[in-house]
C-alpha cells in the first residue's frame, strides 16, 4: 500500500493507483473529460491537473500514479484558474450552439464549463469548420463539436474491436474520422452508436428519423404502425426522471396512441417468432450434425461487423431476421391482409435502443421485396423520448394501455432478448422442448446472465451436451470467434450482441449522463436488465413456442417454422462486404 | 530514390516493402515500426497510395485508421503522387530574407498550384523546405536534382520552361 495525503487527508491505496482514483477514496472527484474508467488512459485534455508538492509541472491526475509520501492538492487558486482556462480554450474552438444542440442539457462540456466557472469568453479565435458526414444510415458525424478527448476512438477500438476511427492530421487541424476520410457509410463502421454514447458532446449523433415519422403521421393515406423493442421500455423512464429498473411498456403504448399511431405492436412478438425460426434452424443443424456453431444474427451492428470481418463464418450465421424486421414484415403482410389494408399504405415504424437498426431497416436483404422495406423508419429511444416530449405528453401520468392484436401479446421469452445472454436463454427454453418434447422447468440460466464479456454454459438436452457461448461488445466477439475459428474451443450455439450489455446498452439509449452515471456503467446496465427480468417474471407464459398468438400465426398464415412462406418473409441473406480499412488486429493491453 | 528502384514494377515494390516489414518482426512494436515502414513505402512508390496503406495495415495488422493517422500526422508523408519534377523552394532564414516568398509566389502563379500540390499534367509538385545548406546562393530552389541560386522572380518562367521542353 502507498500512503499519501490528498487535500490534507491521509489516503492509503494499492501501488499503481492513479491520483484521480485515490482522490475518489476521500470523496473528491477531480474534474475530467477524456478519462473513462473502462477505456485506456489517454491524458489528452489536461482538465484533471492537480498540484503535487515538489513537482514543478501540474500532472494529469488520471494518468499519474501515486507515490509514497506524496502531498497532493486537487484544488488551489492556481489550479482553479488554469483548469478554467483549459476548458475555456476548448469552448473557444467550439460552436456556441447550445440552444439548438441535440445534447443541450445533457452535455459534459456544458457541465465542465459550468463547474469550472467559465462565465465569460476571452480567447475568441480561429474556429475549425468541417462538413458533417450524413452518409451513414445510422450515425452522423459532426466534427465541429469535437473536443478531441478521443473517447470515441478508444471505445470503437477497445470495446468494439472495430478501429473505424482514428486521428487525422495534427495540431489545430486534427480531426477524428474513418481511414482515408471515407464517408462513414463506406467505412468499417458497424453503426453500433457506441461512439455516440461515449462522446461528451454532440460530435456523433443518430441520423434523424422523427421528421419522416411525423410526416407519415400527418398523411391521411398512411396507416402508421409502430413497434418498440424490449430495451426501450427498460430505459425510457430515464428520459423522464424515473429511476432505471422499471419496465414502462404500458405507458409507451399509451403515449404512442396519443401521438397518433394507428396500431401499436410489440417487438417481443417478433422475438417469439424469431425463436421459432432460429430454434428450428438449430434443430436442423442438430439433425444434420452441423455446421456448428449456429450464430445469432439479431444484432444489426454484429451483422455489419460479420459482413465486414468474418466472411468465412457467414454460413454459420442464422438467416432468421431480427425481431424488428420480422415484426415489420408481418405487419405489412399478415396484419395488412387481416385488416384489409394494402401494404403500400402501411408505414412501419420501429422504436429501438439501437442506431444500427437504422442500418438494418435500410438493408435491402431485410426488405419484403425491392420496393417494400419491412420497417420504414427507426427511431432511437432518445428520439422517442423527444417525440413524446415534443407532443406535450405528461408521460408518467399516462394511463396504462395494452398492445394491439394480433402482434401484441408476447412471452417472457421475448422480453429477455434485451440483455446479453437473453436470446441464448430464450432459445434454450424452446429448443429443449423441440428436442425432448418436454417442458423445461428451470428456465433461468445464471451462467448466461452475468455481465462477463464472454460467457459459456454447457447444457444437457435429451442426453447430449450442448455448448452455448455468449459475447457482447464486438471486441469480445473477436475474442470468442477467433478462439472457435482456431479450434481452441467448441460451441454449438453462439449469441453475439454488438453492444456492451446487449440491447439495453445500445447506441440509441438515453445518455448515461441523464441518470448521473457514465457510459458503459455496469450498474445502470444491470438495472435496465432488471426491468426486463421483472417483465419476464410477470408473464404467465415464458416460453416462446407456447405463445397462443404465435401458434395461431403459424396455423393461419405461415404453416410451420422454416416453411416456404416463413423463408420468404422472415429470413434474410448475409453478404460479404469489402472491409475498406481493416481492424483485424488483436487489441493490445 | 535511387534509379534501380524507380524501375521496379508495382508488385516488385510490394515484395520489397513486405521484406522490409518482416525485418521488423516484433508485432507488439508494430505501431512503433509504422513510421519507418511508411517511410520505406514512400521511397518506393514516391507517395502513399491508398492500396499501399491497406497493404501495410494488413501486413502489420494495424488498423487502417491508425496507418492513415500516422500518414497524415507527419508532413513528411504525402498521399498524393509526386510530380515528375518536385520543385522545392527554400524558405530558410537566409533565403527568406533574400526574397524566397516572391519566388514562391511567382511559381504559384506560373503553374497554378499551391504548396503541396501537383500540377494536373503530373509534371511539377511544389514544396517548401527548410535551409538546404546553400545559403551563399540564397534564394535557392531545387527542381529534381538541379539547384538554382541567386534567383530573381523574372528568371522563373525560363527555368520552368526547360522542364516543359524536356518532357
Ligand atoms: S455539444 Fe454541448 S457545448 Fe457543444 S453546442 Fe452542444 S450542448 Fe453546447
Ligand atoms: S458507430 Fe460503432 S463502429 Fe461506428 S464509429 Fe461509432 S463506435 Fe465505431
Ligand atoms: S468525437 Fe466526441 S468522443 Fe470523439 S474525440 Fe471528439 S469529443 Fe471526444
Ligand atoms: S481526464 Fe485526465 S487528461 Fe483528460
Ligand atoms: S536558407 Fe535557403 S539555403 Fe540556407
Amino acid at each position: 500500500m502507498i500512503n499519501l495525503t490528498i487535500d490534507g487527508k491521509p489516503v492509503s491505496v494499492p501501488e499503481g493507483t492513479t491520483i484521480m482514483s485515490a482522490a475518489e477514496k476521500i470523496g473528491v472527484k477531480v474534474p475530467r473529460l477524456c478519462y473513462h474508467p473502462r477505456l485506456s488512459v489517454e491524458g489528452a485534455c489536461r482538465v484533471c491537473i492537480v498540484e503535487v508538492e515538489g513537482m514543478r509541472s501540474l500532472p494529469a491526475s488520471c494518468a499519474y500514479p501515486v507515490e509514497e509520501g506524496m502531498v497532493v492538492r486537487t484544488i488551489t487558486p492556481e489550479i482553479r484558474e488554469i483548469r478554467r482556462d483549459i476548458v475555456e480554450l476548448l469552448l473557444d474552438n467550439h460552436p456556441t450552439d447550445c440552444q439548438t444542440c441535440e445534447r443541450d442539457g445533457n452535455c459534459e462540456l456544458q457541465d465542465l464549463a459550468y463547474s469550472t466557472g467559465v462565465r465569460e469568453r476571452f480567447f475568441e479565435g480561429e474556429r475549425k469548420h468541417y462538413e458533417n458526414d450524413y452518409s451513414s444510415p445510422g450515425v452522423i458525424r459532426v466534427p465541429d463539436k469535437c473536443v478531441m478527448c478521443h473517447r470515441c476512438v478508444r471505445i470503437c477500438g477497445e470495446v468494439q474491436g472495430i478501429h473505424c476511427l482514428g486521428y487525422h492530421s495534427r495540431g489545430f487541424k486534427t480531426v477524428v474520422m474513418p481511414a482515408y476520410n471515407l464517408p462513414f457509410n463506406d467505412s468499417v463502421c458497424s453503426t453500433c452508436g457506441q461512439c455516440i454514447n461515449a462522446c461528451p458532446t454532440a460530435a456523433f449523433l443518430e441520423k434523424d428519423a422523427v421528421h419522416n415519422v411525423m410526416r407519415a403521421l400527418a398523411d391521411p393515406n398512411k396507416h402508421v404502425v409502430v413497434q418498440f423493442a424490449p430495451s426501450v421500455r427498460a430505459a425510457i423512464g430515464e428520459g423522464f426522471g424515473i429511476k432505471p429498473g422499471v419496465p414502462l411498456q404500458k405507458k409507451i403504448v399509451s403515449a404512442l396512441r396519443l401521438i397518433g399511431f394507428d396500431a401499436v405492436f410489440d417487438t417481443e412478438v417478433g422475438a417469439d417468432v424469431n425463436i421459432m425460426e432460429e430454434g428450428m434452424e438449430f434443430i436442423e443443424r442438430v439433425k444434420a450434425g452441423g455446421p456448428f456453431p449456429l450464430i445469432t444474427s439479431c444484432s444489426s451492428a454484429w451483422i455489419k461487423f460479420a459482413e465486414n470481418f468474418y466472411h468465412d463464418m457467414l454460413p454459420n450465421l442464422s438467416s432468421t431476421k431480427s425481431p424488428m424486421s420480422i415484426l415489420g414484415s408481418l405487419a405489412k403482410t399478415y396484419y395488412a391482409e387481416k385488416a384489409g389494408i394494402p401494404k403500400e399504405n402501411i408505414y412501419s415504424v420501429g422504436a429501438m435502443c439501437c442506431t444500427a437498426k437504422k442500418f438494418e431497416a435500410a438493408r435491402h436483404q431485410c426488405w419484403l421485396d425491392e420496393n417494400t422495406p419491412a420497417v420504414d423508419a427507426v427511431m432511437t429511444t432518445r428520439e422517442l423520448i423527444w417525440l413524446i416530449k415534443s407532443n406535450g405528453i405528461d408521460f408518467m401520468n399516462l394511463p396504462d394501455e395494452e398492445f394491439d392484436d394480433p402482434l401484441g401479446d408476447s412471452t417472457g421469452g421475448g422480453s429477455i432478448f434485451g440483455w446479453t445472454g437473453g436470446l441464448a436463454e430464450s432459445v434454450l427454453r424452446s429448443v429443449y422442448y423441440f428436442i425432448t418434447g418436454e417442458t423445461l422447468v428451470d428456465i433461468e440460466f445464471d451462467g448466461l446472465r452475468s455481465m462477463e464479456w464472454v460467457k459459456r454454459q454447457t447444457i444437457n438436452i435429451g442426453g447430449t451436451d450442448y455448448k452455448f457461448a455468449v459475447a457482447h461488445g464486438l471486441q469480445n466477439a473477436h475474442t470468442l470467434l477467433r478462439s472457435i475459428r482456431d479450434g481452441k474451443e467448441e460451441a454449438h450455439f453462439v449469441e453475439i450482441m454488438g453492444c456492451p450489455g446487449g440491447c439495453i446498452g445500445g447506441g440509441g439509449q438515453p445518455y448515461a449522463r441523464t441518470t448521473g452515471s457514465i457510459p458503459l456503467d455496469e450498474k445502470l446496465l444491470k438495472k435496465r436488465a432488471d426491468a426486463l427480468r421483472s417483465e419476464d417474471r410477470s408473464k404467465t407464459i415464458r416460453r416462446s413456442y407456447e405463445n397462443p398468438w404465435v401458434q395461431r400465426l403459424y396455423r393461419e398464415y405461415l404453416g410451420a417454422p422454416l416453411s416456404e412462406k416463413s423463408h420468404k418473409l422472415l429470413h434474410t441473406k448475409l453478404v460479404s462486404r469489402l472491409p475498406v480499412g481493416i481492424s483485424r488486429r488483436e487489441n493490445k493491453p | 530514390m535511387s534509379c534501380t528502384e524507380c524501375k521496379l514494377t508495382e508488385s516488385e515494390k510490394l515484395t520489397e516493402l513486405s521484406a522490409f516489414i518482416e525485418a521488423h518482426p516484433d508485432p507488439v512494436e508494430a505501431q512503433g515500426a509504422l513510421i519507418p515502414v511508411l517511410h520505406r513505402a514512400q521511397e518506393l512508390f514516391g507517395y502513399l497510395p491508398t492500396e499501399v496503406m491497406d497493404f501495410v495495415a494488413d501486413k502489420m495488422q494495424v488498423p487502417t485508421a491508425y496507418v492513415y493517422g500516422v500518414a497524415t500526422f507527419y508532413s513528411h508523408f504525402t498521399l498524393i503522387p509526386r510530380g515528375k519534377y518536385p520543385i522545392s523552394v527554400c524558405m530558410g532564414t537566409a533565403c527568406y530574407v533574400k526574397g524566397a516568398p516572391a519566388i514562391l509566389d511567382t511559381i504559384k502563379q506560373q503553374i497554378g498550384i499551391r504548396t503541396g500540390e501537383t500540377t494536373e499534367d503530373g509534371l511539377f509538385t511544389l514544396l517548401e523546405t527548410r535551409c538546404i545548406g546553400a545559403c551563399g546562393l540564397a534564394p535557392v530552389l531545387t527542381i529534381g536534382d538541379d539547384v538554382y541560386g541567386r534567383l530573381t522572380p523574372d528568371q522563373i518562367p525560363d527555368i520552368l520552361e526547360k522542364y516543359h521542353v524536356e518532357k
